[in-house]
């Protein structure tokens, strides 16, 4: 296992955090645990997807991010941000007029990532063709390149080592600012981030020595201050700002807009859920043969992304009506403005399994812990309550084993050692203010949490 | 440390979830992917089989440091002719389960393709027993 912390984007408010057990459910990879009373999330383990946030009563998650404040170092301030960003937007807004208020925000040139995505598409076509792994896995979503990573190594050859679309807008933009004359030091990109795991994986992308970006702005807090300034009516043209946007560059990021271009051979799943179930079925040798297989950690593609605003149907139903008035992308036209040598930036380092979940190097030693769990596990409840700060009752005993919980944190079997007279209720009562914080058991009636949480 | 699961002749539905339990242990012991693979894939046929065309059944594994034993009990019909039925492309299998997507008659050599030492025994009228063994 490795001791290295590695970098994620999702943090615990503290001040915020009430120590429920709702972000603790719904974690994929069980990488959180209630310790003092508040979330506590395992780097090594989380990947980034989002789901707490989701969860979360009190909003006590947040990712780190920048501000606009920081478009004042640049002369050249360009906007990097993925098509969901306009489909949130109620239809009254246009995106000319979305448009127009980055500007007046202080951006100077605004590129939606999408516009070159048809070299992406030949790029991950080469690769499906000569693909030795069959189905090739989509890169595109970094919360499930993640997931692969630690949760099913097998398949981590067959994730397609293409980079995503920011970094090929990112390269983009400084190509043409620097054909115009400007120097890198004065060209500050900015990428909108619709979600943690993409946050995440730009400001620590796999195999490289720094990130492309110069800044990591929240679509949450963008979408807040395009609201304050957005006019109503258009006052300039911006069009030919995306003159190489084309329709499947706006659907890339929904349900199929990776799979459509490899037709029947490929399947799309949206949901970290349902792709940890497609994923355990694939290890087990029972997906049908495909060319392809595209997953989406959040349902509806990234018009679920957790930093999006609006409602992911709606976001779906205007993308899908933006794209139908935009050229498909064979028919457009991007070797023009392409710089030179993309293809080469266009591969990603080869992808590591990662693996967080082995209980032991030692294969001895795993075993032996192993055993342990099983011996635990009969004297646990399996009533998977949470009281005890984690999961369920496998994950207590994994924790256990691991020396990073005690039997008493159980408090079923508290209950039984308090009448075998083991230990003390004052004993009892140390060990639940462990897990859940002093004066949790105090009556309050100004708590948060625990009222109309329910339907 | 070992794992046992009862099969049940003919729910098709329940199949893969022994195959599905063994993986997630192979991995907490950091197993090599490849070698999870195919101890996966000849659990999951042997399940199948056990479903398919037994009476039910009893699958264990034994896990030790070197590898892991799996073993499948069931309890009857009991297969004639083995040497028959680990033919590729060979099956009894009724025409329902054919439908289904199962009794290709892939499953036996498909097994031994899959682990590295393999038993069978058998007798009409008893039952099947069939052995593998992978090493990690």
């Amino acid at each position: 296992m490795r001791k290295v912390e590695k970098y994620h984007a999702i943090k615990v408010d503290t001040e915020k955090c009430m120590g429920c057990t709702h972000c603790m459910k719904a974690c994929p990879t069980e990488a959180i645990r209630i310790k003092g009373g508040v979330a506590a999330i395992n780097a090594n383990r989380c990947v980034d997807c989002g789901n707490c946030l989701r969860a979360c009563p009190v909003n006590a998650f947040y990712v780190n991010h920048d501000t606009l404040e920081q478009l004042n170092n640049f002369k050249y301030r360009v906007a990097l941000f993925p098509s969901v960003m306009i489909g949130q937007f109620p239809d009254i807004y246009s995106e000319g007029m979305i448009y127009e208020a980055l500007m007046k925000l202080g951006f100077t040139h605004i590129f939606e990532v999408e516009q070159p995505i048809s070299l992406l598409i030949d790029s991950i076509t080469e690769n499906v063709n000569s693909a030795k792994n069959k189905p090739a896995i989509s890169s595109f979503c970094p919360a499930i390149v993640r997931l692969i990573q630690s949760r099913y190594p097998s398949l981590v050859d067959n994730i397609v080592p293409v980079k995503a679309p920011h970094d090929l807008a990112a390269c983009y933009a400084l190509d043409i600012l620097s054909k115009k004359g400007a120097a890198r030091d004065e060209i500050g990109i900015f990428y909108v981030s619709p979600c943690s795991a993409k946050m995440a994986a730009v400001k620590n992308p796999v195999g490289e020595a720094e990130s492309i970006v110069d800044g990591l702005i929240n679509m949450t807090d963008l979408y807040n201050l395009i609201m304050g300034v957005i006019s109503k009516e258009e006052k300039q043209d911006t069009s030919s700002l995306r003159k190489n946007l084309t329709h499947d560059g706006i659907v890339w990021s929904l349900p199929r807009g990776e799979a459509r271009h490899f037709k029947r051979k490929s399947m799309a799943v949206d949901g970290i859920h349902n792709v940890v179930k497609i994923l355990e079925r694939m290890e087990n040798g029972e997906v049908p043969e495909l060319d392809f297989l595209e997953l989406k950690s959040c349902h509806q593609g990234c018009s679920g992304g957790i930093l999006l605003t609006g409602n992911r149907f709606l976001t779906v139903e205007r993308l899908q009506k933006r794209s139908k008035r935009y050229a498909i992308a064979s028919q457009n036209e991007v070797s023009d403005f392409i710089c030179r040598g993309i293809k080469d930036k266009l591969r990603a380092a080869p992808i590591q399994p990662n693996y967080v979940f082995a209980l032991d190097t030692d294969r001895v030693k795993a075993l032996e812990k192993l055993q342990k769990v099983d011996r635990i596990l009969c004297q646990l409840p399996g009533i998977d309550c949470g009281s005890c700060g984690a999961p369920n009752c496998h994950a207590l005993a994994e924790d256990m084993v691991q020396g990073d919980a005690k039997m008493t944190d159980c408090i079923f079997l508290q209950n039984r050692y308090l009448n075998e007279n083991k230990i003390t209720v004052a004993k009892a009562t140390r060990n639940l203010e462990k897990a859940w914080g002093k004066k949790r058991f105090d009556a309050d009636c100004n708590k948060k949490g625990g009222r109309n949480e329910g339907f | 440390m070992n794992l046992e699961f009862d099969i049940v002749s003919g729910d098709f539905s329940m199949a893969g979830r022994a195959s599905s339990q063994i993986k997630k242990v192979l991995k907490q012991l950091q197993v090599e992917p490849k070698v999870i693979k195919r101890i996966v894939v000849a659990i999951y046929e042997a399940e199948v089989n056990v479903v398919a065309h037994s009476l039910g059944g009893k699958l264990t594994a034994l896990f030790d440091e070197k590898g892991i034993e799996i073993e499948l009990k069931d309890n009857g019909p009991g297969i004639a002719d083995i040497d028959l039925a680990m033919q590729t492309g060979y099956s009894t299998a009724s025409k329902q389960v054919r439908n289904m997507g199962f009794g290709a008659g892939m499953g036996l050599p498909n097994i031994k393709k899959n682990t590295d030492e393999l038993a069978i025994k058998s007798k009409v009228g008893v039952g099947t027993t069939l052995t593998f063994r992978n090493y990690f």
